[in-house]
């Protein structure tokens, strides 16, 4: 980069019109059709969406994780400024585990059932650095000490079968932090958690982010998770966002209609008793995506205008933009 | 450890049920006193062979007397060798042994490869071709491919011998063919006849394995990890792949070793399945029921492997076994 500035100013990752689609044998599903996101150093993005929604395919995409038949048809990835879309498979290969790490939704699933733990996580370290066996293996133990896992020199000689849920998504959150990665892309790591161990996750990952100055973006369905632990938050409909701006902000003040519902559609302490409102119809298939916003169908505000794509507009500030051309008013409760 | 001695005592269950049905089925049917002794024999001379080979005996003493004999290592004396029954199967054992290894290990030098390649590629042309190849080796009749075998490598050609286990040497006081280059020449073509059946299969199950094991989350993981595609297809996918292709592999093994008749037939080689055959013919009961129980043996001994290597492949068995 010919434009050298401090290091705090420039986010470490910045996602611009980042389109990725699936050519299956039924159409082209556009799950990520134009999707702008960007983390800072020690921050925490919150992704929410519904099931579908494009949320995980723009993680993978980051990743340049994306199977058959799926592509990245548009848009750049850049990561401390360097371009993710067009990088080499073996550059890519170099970044995946070394700066940038995943973590899974389902801790039951991401660990090999045939591998032993102290594998897995050496096997991470020597794909990235020259490192012996014996070093590996004490680095390996730490990581495992740091996120609370109990007299981990045994459990490296243990296989994932012999872990609970959360200790496996412990393990796999360790796994991601060995090479202290620039960024973490968490995609519901505690949906499949019992409640209390998902608030024990919660905390400690977010006291390792901050302590290590690593971006994260947490993609969650749920909105209650993370208005506790994010700094910004991006709602995605149908592949595209359709609100961000600060979590408190948002939260407080939702402009988008769709985001609007979701937080009416939380129950909370203080509407006890009231009925919950809910989001009318359902998520479209993106088969066959309605013309212009893909929420119309199930807006309260729309109207002929919305057959057009709104823009991701200033509402009413840039920290906080909304894509919707009728946005509720400010400070309507939800 | 308890796992281990609660897989031999199952495997001992297995035996001793197989020897009453075996003695059972092979004993009530059919005479082979009027097979053995020439048409022209008197009734003196039919009542003192019945006498002689202890066919005059109620069923359940003759049982015992087998089981006794079973015990001492001793499954009968052939009626038409007049030889002991295990001898005859165990001089033979060797070739059939010999040729099933072959078989199998072609089986899995060509077989996981070629499914691996196949469960990568499901939609590209060379997975399809593999594919289709499998059929092939699946509905292909044996008898026709080692007859087509001989026609063309042996008789157009020229570059193999047909028949017979060509010249052996000796290794741990057996004969073996593959120890010599003529030998190992006579070994090719019944062994890619036999193996053909076997490569489909495990084709199939190392591509099913591959397609399952590869959309699992853990593998996506892996690649999350920055590993080498090498090490993600080598160890993540294969260790996995494996644990169902060691299963069916083992036991087909044995059915190998039990059924190459139809192979050992074509290419007249020296094997227990000719045996067999002859045997069944002359309906020479010993040969049979001894051939039957080793059988049975050869098959509980695979399946102890069998469980050994997965337990070694697949630390939940061990797990769970233990617990």
């Amino acid at each position: 980069m010919s434009d050298v500035r401090g290091g705090a100013a420039q986010p470490t990752l910045v996602v611009e019109g980042l389109k990725t689609h699936f050519f299956t044998e039924a159409g082209v599903v556009k799950s990520v059709d134009g999707v702008d996101l960007s983390v800072s150093r020690g921050e925490i993005l919150g992704l929410v969406g519904e099931s579908g929604s494009g949320k995980s395919v723009t993680g993978f995409s980051i990743l340049g994780l994306i199977d058959q038949p799926g592509r990245i048809v548009g848009g750049s990835v850049k990561l401390n400024g360097e371009e993710l879309t067009t990088a080499s498979p073996k550059r890519l290969r170099s970044l995946r585990g070394d700066r940038i790490a995943m973590i899974f939704q389902d801790p039951m699933m991401t660990l090999n059932p045939v591998l032993k733990i102290e594998t897995q996580m050496i096997e991470t370290l020597q794909a990235h650095i020259k490192i012996g066996h014996a070093e590996a293996r004490a680095r390996a133990r730490d990581a495992l000490g740091r996120v609370g896992i109990p007299s981990p020199e045994e459990r490296l000689d243990s296989y994932p079968h012999q872990f609970s849920g959360g200790m496996r998504q412990r393990v796999a959150i360790a796994i991601a932090l060995l090479h202290g990665p620039d960024l973490i892309i968490a995609d519901e790591p505690t949906t499949a958690l019992d409640v209390t161990i998902q608030a024990q996750i919660l905390s400690e990952v977010q006291t390792l982010c901050r302590e290590t100055g690593t971006a994260l973006i947490w993609i969650t369905h749920d909105l209650a998770i993370i208005s506790g632990l994010a700094d910004r938050v991006a709602v995605m409909y149908a592949g595209r966002i359709v609100e961000t701006g600060a979590i408190a902000e948002v939260v407080s003040n939702p402009r988008h209609p769709y985001t609007y519902g979701l937080i009416g559609s939380v129950p909370s302490r203080n509407k006890r008793g009231q009925r919950l409102t809910q989001i009318p119809g359902m998520t479209p298939s993106f088969l066959s995506l309605p013309q212009g916003c893909a929420f119309a169908p199930r807006c309260p505000n729309a109207d002929a205008k919305c057959l057009e794509m709104p823009e991701l507009s200033p509402c009413p500030s840039a920290a906080h933009r909304a894509r919707c051309f009728h946005p509720m008013p400010e400070g309507a409760e939800a | 450890m308890g796992y281990v001695i609660n897989r031999l005592l199952q495997g001992l269950m297995v035996i001793a049920v197989m020897a009453v049905l075996v003695f059972i089925g092979v004993y009530a049917i059919g005479n082979p006193v009027d097979m053995l002794i020439s048409p022209e024999a008197d009734q003196a001379e039919i009542q003192a062979t019945i006498v002689r080979m202890g066919l005059d005996k109620p069923l359940w003493e003759q049982f015992l007397a087998f089981i006794n004999g079973a015990l001492h290592g001793d499954l009968g004396t052939s009626f038409l060798y007049n030889e002991p029954a295990v001898r005859l199967i165990l001089e033979r054992f060797p070739a059939t042994l010999e040729l099933a290894l072959a078989a199998i290990l072609m089986a899995i030098l060509v077989g996981i490869p070629l499914g691996v390649i196949a469960g990568l590629k499901p939609n590209g042309i060379v997975g399809r071709a593999i594919m289709t190849i499998s059929i092939l080796g699946f509905s292909l009749p044996t008898f026709w491919v080692g007859m087509m075998l001989i026609m063309i490598f042996a008789v157009n050609i020229g570059w193999l011998p047909s028949t017979g286990r060509g010249e052996t040497a000796s290794l741990f006081g057996v004969q073996w063919s593959f120890l010599t280059g003529d030998g190992l020449a006579h070994l090719i073509l019944p062994a890619i006849n036999l193996a053909l059946f076997k490569t489909s299969l495990v084709i199939r199950l190392a591509r099913a394995g591959t397609r399952e094991v590869i959309s699992q989350d853990y593998i996506k993981f892996a690649r999350a990890k920055g590993l080498s595609e090498p090490r993600v297809i080598l160890v993540h996918m294969m260790k996995n792949m494996m644990i169902p292709v060691v299963t069916v592999l083992g036991l087909e093994f044995g059915s190998v070793v039990a059924f190459a008749v139809v192979t050992e037939t074509v290419f007249s080689w020296p094997g227990i399945g000719k045996l067999l055959i002859s045997s069944i013919v002359h309906l020479d009961r010993p040969v049979i029921v001894a051939y039957l129980m080793l059988t049975v043996m050869l098959f509980v001994t695979i399946n102890f492997l069998v469980d050994l290597i997965y337990a070694l492949l697949d630390p939940r068995v061990r797990r769970k076994e233990s617990a």
